[in-house]
């Protein structure tokens, strides 16, 4: 469905065809190819840059590959917020490039240790999840006093304080012109121009330099017209705002995004082809009920929102549970669909094992793998780590179909020449496959140790179970 | 010495004329001009146009007109559970199916039918997560008490009862012993039922033969039947007693695509609904959301063999260790935790097309009818709150 389907002859014609290799890739064709799938870039090719003759095939090769969804930065030169930029409207298209920025917010009326506590907390999150770091990305600064003196300081204050890329947030130009004066060299993102500020907005986001928020709560007419004059007006780095309800017309928000960015992807509108604004912190301002129901509100939403094509999320909760979920997901999300469900089967070291050290048994199922390799490595046990071949499914539902069986085992067990590297015959299976165990000992003549059901207990059960003998 | 003078000024002039036509201004510093009368001619050069672009002073007037989306694919509808006048026993029956566009596409029209929101019940003691435990510990041994808290103090819109214990690596209860089963719990609920098996293939389909049986003509939903399975043998029961199967394959649409042509031999086609498997955030999310999301909008793009309601197993968003797991204070407590993980990963389902949920939590399953509520009120909302410049608590 996606119109922006770049055949890699259509870009092979256009580049040098001089298999120079200076791009690093054997010929100009495989260099198409990497460039249709976004694993690399025009300006790889020197000649494609240098080359007098070849400045239209640049410049044509350019539009070709240039996403629907324009990319918008902001933030200071160490630290940047990269929004948009995407092709595709599903991830399956393709995949998803820069996943959600997700920003909590800090007010002009916070006091300066509260004003610290927040800054710590987005620069401090951190969770760590198959080997990757997962972190929040940014603030937003709202004015609340609406008093443009008090906006300057504590911008002051907040860009002394970090260099996490910032939001500044108030409808007042005067405000905002105060909130900008006291930014430095950075370039923050501007929140934002409406159908009453959009010229003092626009004339601020030009000279500062700054891109710049297009909101219209609930009336697309509107936020498209804004955009045109925006446009027409010389501000070209545009994020869209359709507006967040966390309650009653949640429906026309996830509607509002849906269509926002399939116009973009599918049917190649201009006027929807930029960065998407969610704002799940209008939980907190629109339900009434304690904090925890609106915090828990607050998370749903988001990951709706992330899920509906959301490339920038305004939070405010500091609850844990509110974004733990909501990291994780977007980082499964914007993994790329590509990459395969699977590991290959087989004996894999982890440490320096030796012939005493545990051997352990596992499921080719790649994020099994993951998950049980990482929680092994992080407790720094030396041990070999069989990967049984179980289709690439799930360890528990391999074990209930009957696709990871004693069999499966003894074959991994025997291949890999196991048995000549340590001087004991006893195998750890998981926990959730424990009603293997007598197939297993009959099958592979090893002694089988039931291990814990979750890999995150394997340090303990280590330290009580195994034996170096 | 007149003349000296004449070809001074002649000189100056012309250098002036000759610097104004090249710099449209000129600035003389130091010079005085001591002379009556100065009278500069020059022709008039026109000013360099420099090609500003106009800035807009008025707000350009420009409609918004909803995508056209152009899907060709219908879902078949496939009714759960059979009333009294449908030859059952049940207080009430599902549809589900019958999308005409992808899910929550509301602005191309209202859905037709409600996601089914269920809850999973087991035959035997299990391993479950303590925050789930903690509202059935009291029912845990006893199916029929578990299914009817599910329906009446949680809202379950319909219960899975799960056979587990038949694995003849567990328990290998007799399919005699798990029919008898079915019975009690369709005698303490009223509402449809969906009966699973071990997912032990072969014991599966001689548990499931028994249970169609028992539960002739209440329409059950069936879990599952998948190619690992004698089709012909187990596809026939449903027949015979007019149950609903669930088709089941792993994150593989070929495969989906093969298990549901070989059903169409036996069994009509608003007798299947499919289930391409599903996990939690966490641990494998993207392969189940995507595989899901690829099946529906292939079936709206015209795919006839993908043209089914999609089943979603979500209580595996608990095999998360973030949903179960104590962790450091930061992340919260795990009875929050543990919720709200099996609440994302359902919103995550219904969100790319998912027509029946098996869920665990009770607090999920509120939470998801409430946010299903919304998702479905059409119409114009009501203004959104000034985030920007409000007072927040928190």
């Amino acid at each position: 469905m996606p119109k922006k389907a770049i055949s890699p002859i259509k870009v092979y014609t256009l580049l040098p065809r001089t298999n120079c290799k200076k791009c690093g890739v054997e010929n100009c064709m495989a260099f198409a190819v990497g460039l249709v799938n976004m694993e690399t870039k025009l300006e790889k090719c020197p000649p494609l840059l240098e080359d007098e003759q070849y400045k239209k095939n640049y410049s044509e090769l350019k539009a070709m590959l240039s996403p629907p969804v324009s990319e918008v930065e902001f933030g200071n030169k160490d630290k940047r917020a990269k929004l948009g930029g995407e092709f595709v409207m599903h991830r399956h298209e393709l995949t998803y490039l820069n996943p959600t920025t997700i920003a909590l917010d800090v007010t002009d009326e916070m006091s300066e240790s509260e004003l610290m506590k927040r800054i710590k907390f987005v620069e401090d999150f951190n969770y760590t999840y198959i080997g990757k770091e997962l972190k929040l990305d940014a603030l937003a600064i709202r004015s609340v006093s609406n008093e443009p003196k008090k906006f300057e300081e504590i911008v002051k204050f907040v860009s002394d304080n970090t260099n996490l890329p910032l939001i500044l947030c108030s409808l007042n130009p005067e405000v905002m012109r105060a909130g900008l004066s006291a930014i430095g060299e950075s370039s923050p993102l501007l929140y934002a121009a409406t159908k009453d500020n959009w010229k003092e907005m626009a004339e601020l986001s030009l000279k500062h330099k700054c891109p710049l928020t297009v909101s219209s709560p609930n009336d697309l007419n509107t936020l498209r017209s804004l955009t045109k004059t925006l446009l027409d007006y010389g501000v070209k780095n545009l994020v869209i705002d359709p507006g967040t309800l966390a309650g009653e017309g949640l429906s026309s928000t996830i509607n509002a995004l849906t269509m926002l960015r399939w116009k973009a992807c599918n049917e190649e509108d201009k006027l929807s082809g930029f960065p998407l604004m969610g704002t799940p912190i209008t939980a907190w301002a629109s339900s009434n009920g304690e904090g925890q129901s609106k915090a828990w509100r607050e998370a749903l939403v988001a990951a709706m929102l992330i899920e509906r094509y959301a490339d920038i999320l305004i939070m405010h909760s500091l609850e844990g549970w509110t974004l733990l979920p909501n990291v994780v997901l977007r980082f499964n999300i914007y993994t790329d669909p590509r990459k395969p469900v699977s590991v290959k089967p087989g004996l894999r070291p982890i440490g320096n094992p030796n012939e005493t050290s545990p051997v352990f048994v596992t499921s080719n199922f790649a994020l099994t793998y993951y998950i049980v390799s990482g929680d092994i490595e992080a407790a720094k046990i030396d041990c070999y780590l069989l990967v049984a071949d179980s289709e690439g499914i799930s360890l528990e539902s391999a074990v209930a179909g009957r696709k990871l069986t004693a069999k499966e085992v003894a074959e991994v067990v025997k291949e890999s020449g196991v048995e000549k590297m340590v001087k004991h015959k006893t195998l750890i299976i998981p926990g959730m496959a424990a009603r293997l165990s007598g197939e297993i000992e009959d099958e592979t003549g090893w002694e089988v140790m039931v291990g814990p059901r979750d890999s995150s207990g394997i340090p303990k059960f280590i330290q009580e179970k195994w034996k170096k003998s | 010495m007149a003349k000296k003078e004449d070809n001074l000024v002649k000189k100056l002039s012309d250098s002036l004329v000759g610097n104004l036509s090249r710099y449209e201004e000129l600035e003389l510093e130091d010079v005085t001009i001591d002379v009556k009368e100065l009278a500069l001619k020059m022709l008039p050069t026109p000013r360099r146009v420099i090609p500003t672009k106009v800035k807009p002073t008025e707000l350009a007037k420009v409609e918004f007109s909803p995508p056209k989306t152009e899907w060709v694919g219908k879902i078949p509808e496939v009714t759960l559970g059979a009333r009294v006048d449908d030859g059952g026993t049940r207080d009430r029956s599902y549809i589900i199916g019958g999308e005409t566009t992808a899910a929550f596409y509301t602005f191309e029209g209202s859905m037709v039918h409600r996601p089914v929101i269920s809850m999973d019940v087991f035959d035997m003691k299990i391993t479950l997560p303590g925050a789930v435990r903690a509202h059935f510990g009291d029912v845990l041994e006893d199916p029929p008490e578990w299914a009817k808290q599910c329906v009446e103090k949680h809202g379950a819109d319909m219960v899975n009862l799960h056979l587990v214990s038949t694995d003849p690596y567990i328990k290998d209860t007799s399919p005699q012993d798990s029919a008898k089963l079915v019975e009690e719990v369709l005698q303490a609920v009223r509402v449809p039922l969906c009966v699973g098996g071990s997912g032990n293939p072969a014991k599966d389909v001689e548990v499931f033969e028994k249970v169609a049986e028992a539960g002739a003509g209440e329409r059950l939903l069936i879990n599952s039947l998948n190619l690992d399975m004698d089709i012909e043998k187990a596809s026939k029961p449903l027949k015979e007693h007019g149950h609903v199967a669930i088709a089941f394959t792993q994150m593989d649409l070929d495969k989906a695509r093969e298990l549901n042509r070989r059903l169409y031999d036996y069994v009509s086609k608003d007798q299947i609904v499919m289930d391409t498997n599903c996990a939690g955030i966490g641990y494998g999310l993207e392969y189940g959301f995507t595989i899901a999301e690829r099946a529906r909008l292939a079936a709206l793009k015209g795919d006839q063999e993908l043209q089914h309601p999609l089943v979603s197993g979500i209580s595996n968003a608990w095999a998360s260790r973030e949903a179960w797991l104590e962790m450091e204070p930061m992340w919260g407590p795990k009875e929050i935790r543990g919720p709200i993980w099996e609440t994302i990963t359902a919103l995550s389902m219904l969100l790319v097309g998912s027509d029946y949920l098996m869920m665990l939590h009770p607090t999920s399953v509120k939470t998801v009818k409430e946010i299903v509520d919304y998702l479905l009120k059409g119409g114009e909302a009501r203004e959104i709150p000034d985030w920007a410049s409000a007072k927040l608590g928190g």
